[in-house]
């Protein structure tokens, strides 16, 4: 009987590539260096093994794709806090594994049982929007709103959320964000967790006794949040505020190439990209407010008005369109770099070359077709219009194009050459569309004129500066 | 791939439909006699209108099917309504709050409550009534007799009406010495049917412990319940003498309406926004509907105070308990008509006067007589133009024109 085990790739590999090696699973390329995702057991011929970005894998778990993974505690507690009836359950703790998910916001905005935002909703920010949500309904929050995002959340407060929801070290990392820990949700120690499934028909009973010992004693229910009904205050903006231009510019990869765009337009800008992780870069730009955020939250944080301007790309502002289409967000200027292609994916033995070929390849032969995606919504309209007949959108945080084909039968991914695709042995049968960088901005008229004014005048300069640079 | 349903979600059959539509039809003309008006509400509300705190209980805000919207940007979602009276109040404050008059609505609604178990029980539907704007034992009076009425006019004469009070509640947790927090706390896993915060109560204040062991544990039948009780109490505090008051008011005149009744202290519904008297009715040992007083969920969702109470009835479980066999259309009020393509006119004509006569006419396909149909109805453009069979005697007549055929299908 074929055993499938989902295993972390990150702040977990190490210790358990440690525990597994000690408990003998014989899984020898799980380890910082491996190349392939998929593994295979020496000593046990009917384990599989696959490595996963952590937070794929309780999703991975309970659609049943793995029988057992090992994750976070804070990501089976963000997994089940929306799908409390899910497959997916605790088998033990494991003992390792530093952290936790802590709640936490700006000094001074929270004060005897009262919070204060700037809008009709309190904003929290966080990786972890279901544990979020559960949060704000247990505080009784009367208006709220959530904004998932990719990271970087404690780049958010004061300004953008007035709570984020942080996976952190310790409460001593949250003071060093400059924020004030409202308490601990949720543990991020590793545990093994498993499909109910798996376990009510499979004999997993020589992978768990290899285990025995091992568990430290744990305490998943060290969730110390003193949870009591915060009510809400509006203050009111002065405004000064409301004439500041709120400009988002992009972490990660990216950054080289901005700073080259805003060297050739002769905009001064301090720490960007950032050795020391600062979110705030000060510039030349007169009036004008720079946070470092990902890019892929950037459409929703322009749509929502918690910035004017931002610089993403044009795959991440397609899918918030698809999620969204009434939304006020609009692409202002191409940058012209970061040109990738957005392509629906297939393995090479597929009988389809075609999206229209797969469509009736789908028909014939029934099922759910999985898509696996970054980009959800895309993905969802991808398979909606093209009629794939029943299908699922597997969500995942990267290396996508590992899940075909035991895992996904679809992928809808960026590619710049099609290398990775092909090296992976598959195949594209469509182009979506092509992607660039962009700035973004809000159809929404400004209550300050002033702010207008910059906008412009910095939109204007940013196309001048892409004319010379051709 | 076999279409299949959403799990936790049903279709209704044509029986089940109708017995579905014979339950609302009774609710909706009893209520009607009430002078209540039907409204209704959308499906889809903001999330932020249940959240409101002390409308709906933290257990029942993590079962709400909650989502973002087409335009649902700002991070701010919705819901399928997960209850109806919260609708019904927003209705009421943002259209006939300035009509300074009480005002009576009903509806016919579903609501939407995750339920892991997975059933058919999603999706519920329930008729409901409203008063908002009057504030008097009378008041709550009448919204009893409503749906005892109902429930009567249903062919569901056997039931058992349940009645507890949530200020009285409140009054005497609060005269434990319990801080609003932990009050709230109490309340709500008490209204979630948990009797084991009073056990760890009595414990630690036993003082009032046989006082309100017998409150809980006793079903009163009578006024005199509810005075032995007030006399076994402390109502020296302002709350507790005003709850006992505005209860015994209501249980009189409930008394003297006739109505068969139990005091049960216990009987709760998983809501907190209840603020006064709280029914519940049983048929077959099922509860099929309750409601109560809400005098601060108006204030709390914006709106100016205002004294309010309501109802639900549930229908899904009301509709397995009526009899529709009167509902039923006899055979003999069938009629299966076969009408040549030529001679379509003269037979909608026909068919026309059977069915103002209220027979139910359907069309032969192919010639095939239609199911469960009494009468045999041709048709044809040459003669005979108009024949008439009784599928129960096997007799069939020629008739002249359409009178003459309506006559003969009409008489039997």
């Amino acid at each position: 009987m074929n055993l499938r085990v989902a295993l972390p790739k990150g702040r977990l590999l190490a210790p358990t590539a440690a525990l597994l090696d000690k408990a003998g699973w014989g899984l020898e390329d799980y380890s910082e260096k491996a190349r392939l995702y998929r593994l295979k057991s020496h000593i046990y011929p009917e384990l599989t093994a696959k490595m996963f970005q952590e937070k794929d894998i309780p999703i991975q778990v309970a659609i049943g794709n793995y029988d057992m993974g090992v994750c976070g505690l804070d990501w089976l507690a963000e997994y089940t806090a929306r799908f409390p009836s899910t497959e997916l359950c605790l088998l033990r703790e494991l003992g390792y594994g530093e952290g936790a998910v802590y709640a936490a916001a700006p000094p001074g905005l929270i004060a005897d049982g009262v919070i204060t935002t700037s809008g009709e909703n309190v904003r929290i920010a966080s990786e972890y929007p279901n544990l979020a949500e559960s949060l704000a309904l247990a505080l009784r929050l009367r208006r709220f709103s959530i904004y998932p995002v990719w990271g970087a959340a404690d780049a958010y407060p004061p300004e953008n959320a007035e709570i984020v929801l942080l996976s952190r070290r310790s409460e001593a990392e949250i003071a060093s964000a400059g924020l004030v820990s409202l308490g601990m949700l949720k543990t991020a120690r590793a545990c093994l967790i498993v499909n109910r499934k798996s376990l009510s028909k499979k004999d997993l009973s020589p992978l768990l006794d290899s285990l025995k010992g091992t568990a430290a004693a744990g305490d998943s229910s060290a969730d110390i949040f003193n949870l009591t009904a915060l009510a809400q205050r509006k203050r009111t903006l002065s405004e000064g505020d409301a004439s500041v231009v709120r400009l988002a510019l992009p972490d990660g990869h990216q950054q080289a190439h901005v700073r080259k765009i805003l060297d050739a337009a002769g905009v001064m800008i301090e720490e960007y990209p950032s050795t020391t992780g600062v979110r705030r870069p000060k510039s030349s730009l007169e009036g004008f407010a720079i946070t470092v955020i990902r890019p892929q939250d950037m459409p929703l944080q322009v749509a929502a008005g918690n910035f004017d301007l931002a610089i993403t790309g044009r795959d991440w502002l397609t899918d918030h369109h698809y999620q969204f289409p009434g939304s006020p967000v609009k692409e202002l200027l191409d940058l012209k770099y970061g040109r990738v292609r957005i392509v629906a994916v297939v393995a090479n033995e597929v009988l389809a070359d075609t999206t229209a070929e797969l469509s009736d390849l789908r028909q014939r032969e029934g099922g759910a077709c999985r898509i696996a995606a970054e980009y959800v919504n895309i993905a969802d309209y991808y398979a909606r219009t093209n009629r794939l007949g029943a299908y699922r959108i597997v969500p995942t945080w990267g290396a996508t194009e590992a899940y075909i084909p035991e895992d996904a039968d679809v992928l809808v991914e960026n590619t710049e050459t099609g290398s990775t695709i092909a090296r992976h042995n598959l195949k594209i049968i469509e182009t979506l569309f092509e992607s660039t960088a962009c700035i973004i901005g809000s159809t929404r008229e400004s209550q300050s004129a002033v702010k207008t004014t910059r906008i412009d005048a910095f939109v204007e300069l940013m196309r001048r500066t892409m004319d010379v640079m051709g | 791939m076999r279409t299949q349903r959403c799990k936790g979600f049903g279709d209704l059959n044509a029986q089940e439909m109708t017995r579905f539509r014979s339950v609302e039809a009774a609710f909706q003309e009893t209520a009607r006699g009430y002078g209540y008006s039907e409204v209704r509400t959308p499906t889809l509300e903001y999330l932020h209108l249940f959240t409101s705190a002390g409308t709906l209980t933290s257990g029942m805000l993590k079962r709400v099917y909650s989502f973002l919207d087409w335009d649902g940007w700002s991070g701010e979602r919705v819901v399928l309504k997960p209850d109806a009276t919260i609708p019904a109040a927003r209705l009421y404050i943002e259209q006939l709050a300035d009509k300074g008059q009480p005002a009576r609505l009903s509806y016919v609604t579903n609501t939407f409550v995750f339920d892991a178990a997975g059933g058919k029980n999603r999706e519920r539907w329930q008729c409901g009534a409203e008063l908002i704007g009057a504030g008097s034992a009378p008041a709550d009076a009448e919204l009893i007799n409503l749906a005892c009425d109902s429930l009567k006019r249903m062919g569901i004469g056997h039931y058992s009406l349940r009645l507890s009070h949530a200020g009285l509640i409140r009054a005497v947790l609060s005269g434990l010495g319990l801080s609003a927090a932990e009050q709230h706390a109490a309340f709500n896993r008490l209204l979630d049917g948990d009797k084991t915060v009073f056990a760890g109560l009595t414990a630690q204040i036993p003082g009032v412990a046989e006082a309100l062991k017998l409150m809980l544990e006793t079903r009163g039948r009578s006024v005199g319940f509810l005075k032995n009780l007030q006399s076994l109490f402390d109502d020296s505090a302002p709350d507790m003498k005003s709850a006992f008051t505005d209860f015994i008011a209501t249980i009189e005149l409930v008394e003297a309406a006739g109505l068969d009744y139990e005091i049960d202290f216990t009987a709760g519904k998983g809501f907190e926004y209840y603020t006064g008297f709280i029914f519940r009715l049983f048929a077959s040992d099922v509860n099929v509907g309750g409601g109560g007083r809400y005098d601060r969920l108006v204030g709390m969702m914006g709106g100016a105070d205002t004294s309010a109470a309501g109802f639900g009835l549930y229908i899904d479980r009301l509709s397995a308990l009526v009899n529709i066999d009167r509902l039923y259309i006899p055979v003999a009020q069938r009629v299966s008509m076969d009408i040549e393509p030529s001679a379509m006119k003269a037979g909608m004509e026909v068919a026309d006067i059977l069915r103002r006569l209220e027979f139910v006419v359907l069309t032969a396909f192919c010639g095939n007589v239609a199911a469960d149909c009494g009468w045999d109805v041709k048709v044809r453009a040459g003669e005979p133009q108009l024949s008439v069979t009784n599928l129960a005697t096997g007799e069939t007549c020629i008739c002249q024109n359409s009178m003459e055929l309506a006559t003969i299908v009409g008489l039997g």
